[in-house]
């Protein structure tokens, strides 16, 4: 546990870089072993990304839920916690703002689409924030709580769209009026499902920044993060910190579910398995090294991938699985620091050959 | 081999670490069957040097020769092949394991597929009365005493063949009992042919115990000495640099109201164990209180119950007549409570926290520090920036980790932290724990200087020079119970050490 922490909190910035293009690379000889052509693969995965305005569109569409999740992760990672369960709260997010957009769809739509935001934020903070009091009161390790509570969420979401917000003969909800598209600029990204929650994404960033070094109680969350002996010796109450850490966690993994519901898709599906946000969120946040502005970048760059890798089939003919590959070897790259500082070393210092006399 | 041929030679070794030189040109000889001493203050480079020699760094400069033959040493294998053995200060042996399995880890001998735990009793049994260590080695280590583990440790390099070793600080965590015994052991090993490092800032040891001295500052040999022509006083100048007092300036105590009375506090672990029983003792504006006392006879609880962090179940706590027992710590601490930890890493700093950020530990929340609900850094960075003048902590800037620090540094930031917030009570928990002579003489001087500001002082520490040099008085804990009450005028270490193994009470004054 030690060791991932020192792993998370590392500052060093050019790691990462080094770390993506390794990442690339590694991606490029699997490519050659298979009889792929690289160049053609990358290629053809920017233009995928770059090549039209709907595309563009929809990659920013795809990052916005990574960059949810990615702060999730750090937030709570940055207090000393591992929030495997972004997954859970996404879900739940969901789950609460179609419940709120479909029942309250009387309320005129500046008061009802706020509401169901907030009302996701709320969810998957609450959920979260439990795990948070389990661990607080009783001493149980958040990273077994909140895998439990992603099955919980997986199967309570279902239950409450089959039960009360089910379009008849579908497998998912009635539409939610609540809607956050930002249709404004529809024309200009030819119809791409681009929403607010990109924005709120972005300033939950800039929150997470100023929230935590900029104020007393991120202090404290710091200090709880760090080393929570030295807190409690300090008189911060760490109970109290670990439960509120969890739960601007969740709210941010809650966010998430609403851009989804309200910004996507317009309605909530029942779900065979799990979306996956949360754990893509875990990778992304270890990317962006934990810190508000690295993850929004990390997110950036899983998002490209992810979206483009469609493209990559499309135009080189490489299984889209490959992006998987090139996406677990820059983690493995930034996890496994030490193979990128061997490979930089030639170009930081020339060490001396040791002599014996 | 010629008997001239030294056991270990280092040659002008230099090592760098990006913005320093830990060791610059240091060239040292260990003798066959001598103690060499290696002495120097905390971040002088005694331990990277041992590191080095112990393979655990590679020297950027130099080189090494043992029995006078140039070696590599790249790994504490190769140190082990070569016959180094070190015996770490942090011990590192495996809690639940018995002595056997501990001393043959990663060497186990097998018989077949098995390994064959009954001969490698056997050889432990044969090492421990070849050098008179008295270790059983079926006994698990949790159940043993800190001077068993060690010896146990020491098994540990005589097992793996070691005619080489280096003792790191080995009497930190020992009574003066067992400081005593192992001293013996160490004579013994000499004597049958062992070589051995001993690092330590200990004048004391040093003078008993070693044949040479090589002093170390900031990292350049600065002398070295034999040990029967030198003293004490003129080591520590060479150590430090400058001439130091041992004994402490100190006028008699204004001894003026109570300010922290426990009265009959009881507190039991989570399995029952009384840990404090019954203990009661009071400490008056003006004095410093000591408590002597072997570790583990409830110093620590102790320290818990006064300071919020643990439940006492009956008694009371009380400071200048308020009741603090069962407060929360913060409650405690805004009753004008400073406490120097134990444990400087563990509750006395944020080590990832600049020097900045660890200066404002305990009073972030307040004013002029926060500022409706945003941290002031400019306040607390020119707050910072005064109490490192004033308390003379080194750091390259206020910005940097307090991970970085030395110890002595991380232990002057602590003390200008906690003095600074005027405190009645001032609680001083092994204030120099691991800390090198001239640190150590700031801190004592520190303490003095609040008593004589009116201020009650608890100090605990398993140190008795410490507690017989500071203290106006002196209270010895033995099993959660206070056992005595002296004035150190009138008591000798001997005394002192009987009480704190129980066997010898006497009357107190404030004692139940």
């Amino acid at each position: 546990m030690h060791r991932l922490k020192k792993i998370f909190a590392t500052d060093s910035y050019i790691v990462p870089i080094v770390a993506v293009i390794m990442g690339f690379i590694v991606g490029a000889i699997v490519m050659l072993i298979g009889g792929y052509d690289p160049i053609a693969a990358y290629s053809s995965l920017f233009q995928r990304v770059f090549g039209s305005s709907y595309d563009f569109g929809e990659a920013i569409r795809e990052m916005t839920p990574l960059m949810f999740t990615g702060l999730a992760v750090a937030f709570a990672f940055r207090s000393g916690m591992f929030n495997i369960g972004a997954d859970g709260q996404v879900l739940i997010g969901m789950t609460a703002a179609s419940l709120v957009g479909i029942k309250l769809s009387g309320m005129p739509t500046y008061l009802l689409v706020p509401l169901a935001v907030i009302a996701a934020g709320l969810a998957g903070g609450l959920w979260a924030g439990f795990a948070g009091y389990l661990k607080a009161k009783r001493g149980i390790n958040e990273v077994i709580t909140t895998i439990m509570l992603n099955w919980i969420a997986l199967y309570l979401s279902n239950y409450i769209v089959k039960n009360f917000l089910l379009l008849e003969g579908q497998n998912r909800s009635v539409d939610n009026p609540a809607s956050m598209s930002m249709t404004f600029l529809a024309s200009a990204f030819d119809n791409a499902r681009i929403h607010w929650g990109t924005v709120l994404a972005l300033a939950a960033a800039t929150f997470f920044y100023l929230y935590l070094w900029k104020t007393k109680q991120g202090y404290e969350m710091r200090a709880v993060g760090f080393n929570p002996h030295a807190a409690e010796y300090a008189g911060m109450n760490v109970g109290r910190n670990v439960v509120k850490a969890m739960f601007i966690s969740g709210v941010f993994a809650g966010l998430a579910g609403a851009g989804e519901v309200l910004g996507v898709f317009h309605y909530q599906s029942i779900f065979a398995a799990s979306p996956g946000y949360g754990f893509d969120g875990i990778a992304v946040a270890l990317l962006g090294l934990t810190h508000p502005f690295g993850v929004i970048l990390a997110a950036i760059l899983y998002g490209m991938l992810t979206y483009g890798s469609a493209g990559m089939s499309f135009g080189a003919d490489v299984p889209p699985e490959l992006i998987r590959i090139v996406i677990g070897s820059i983690i493995f790259f930034i996890a496994a620091q030490g193979i990128v500082r061997w490979v930089l070393k030639p170009f930081y210092f020339k060490r001396k050959k040791e002599k014996v006399s | 081999m010629s008997a001239a041929a030294p056991v270990v030679e280092l040659k002008q070794i230099t090592k760098r670490f990006p913005g320093i030189v830990a060791n610059d040109s240091i060239s040292l000889t260990l003798n066959k069957g001598e103690i060499l001493a290696l002495l120097g203050e905390n971040g002088a480079g005694k331990s990277t040097l041992m590191n080095i020699v112990f393979g655990l760094y590679q020297p950027d400069e130099g080189s090494i020769e043992i029995n006078g033959k140039p070696v590599i040493i790249d790994s504490p294998n190769k140190a082990i092949e070569l016959g180094i053995g070190m015996v770490h200060q942090h011990f590192k042996l495996v809690e639940p394991f018995t002595v056997t399995e501990n001393i043959v880890l990663g060497m186990e001998p097998k018989k077949g597929v098995k390994i064959d735990y009954k001969s490698a009793a056997e050889q432990v049994r044969k090492l421990s009365e070849q050098y008179g260590l008295q270790v059983n080695p079926n006994a698990r280590i949790h159940d043993i005493s800190v001077g068993m583990q060690q010896r146990v440790e020491i098994m540990k390099t005589l097992y793996r063949g070691a005619d080489i070793l280096i003792f790191d600080e080995p009497t930190a965590v020992l009574t003066p009992q067992e400081i005593t015994e192992l001293m013996a052991i160490m004579k013994r090993l000499v004597a049958e042919g062992k070589s051995i490092i001993l690092i330590t800032h200990k004048l004391k040891e040093i003078m008993e115990i070693s044949d040479r001295v090589t002093i170390i500052r900031r990292g350049k040999v600065i002398d070295t000495v034999q040990t029967a022509g030198t003293n004490p006083n003129e080591l520590a100048e060479k150590m430090v640099g400058r001439g130091v007092t041992f004994k402490v300036d100190k006028q008699a105590p204004q001894v003026r109201e109570t300010v922290l009375k426990l009265n009959n506090v009881n507190s039991k672990s989570k399995e029952g164990v009384n840990l404090l029983n019954g203990l009661s003792f009071e400490v008056k504006a003006g004095e410093i209180l000591g408590i002597a006392g072997v570790d583990g006879n409830g110093q620590s609880e102790l320290i818990q119950a006064i300071t919020g962090l643990r439940k006492i179940d009956s008694g009371s706590i009380t400071v200048s007549g308020h009741e603090i027992a069962n407060l929360p710590p913060r409650k405690i601490s805004e009753l004008n409570v400073s406490h120097i930890p134990e444990d400087r890493h563990k509750h006395g700093l944020v080590l990832d926290f600049s020097v900045s950020e660890n200066m404002v530990l305990e009073t972030y929340y307040k004013k002029p520090y926060t500022k409706n609900g945003f941290l002031q850094r400019e306040v607390i960075d020119r707050y910072a920036e005064k109490m490192v003048a004033a308390f003379d902590v080194r750091t390259p800037s206020i910005e940097n980790k307090a991970r970085s620090l030395s110890g002595g540094n991380q232990q002057k930031a602590i003390i200008a932290r906690e003095i600074d917030k005027d405190p009645v009570l001032l609680i001083a928990a092994q204030p120099t724990r691991g800390l090198d002579v001239g640190a150590i003489e700031f801190v004592q001087k520190q303490l003095i200087a609040q008593r004589d500001q009116g201020k009650a002082v608890l100090l605990i520490s398993f140190e008795l020079d410490e507690i017989m040099n500071v203290s106006d008085r002196i209270a010895v804990i033995y099993e959660g119970q206070i056992v005595g009450e002296v004035y150190p005028q009138d008591t000798n270490d001997q005394e002192l050490g009987l009480m704190m193994a129980g066997s010898l009470k006497r009357g107190g004054n404030a004692g139940a």
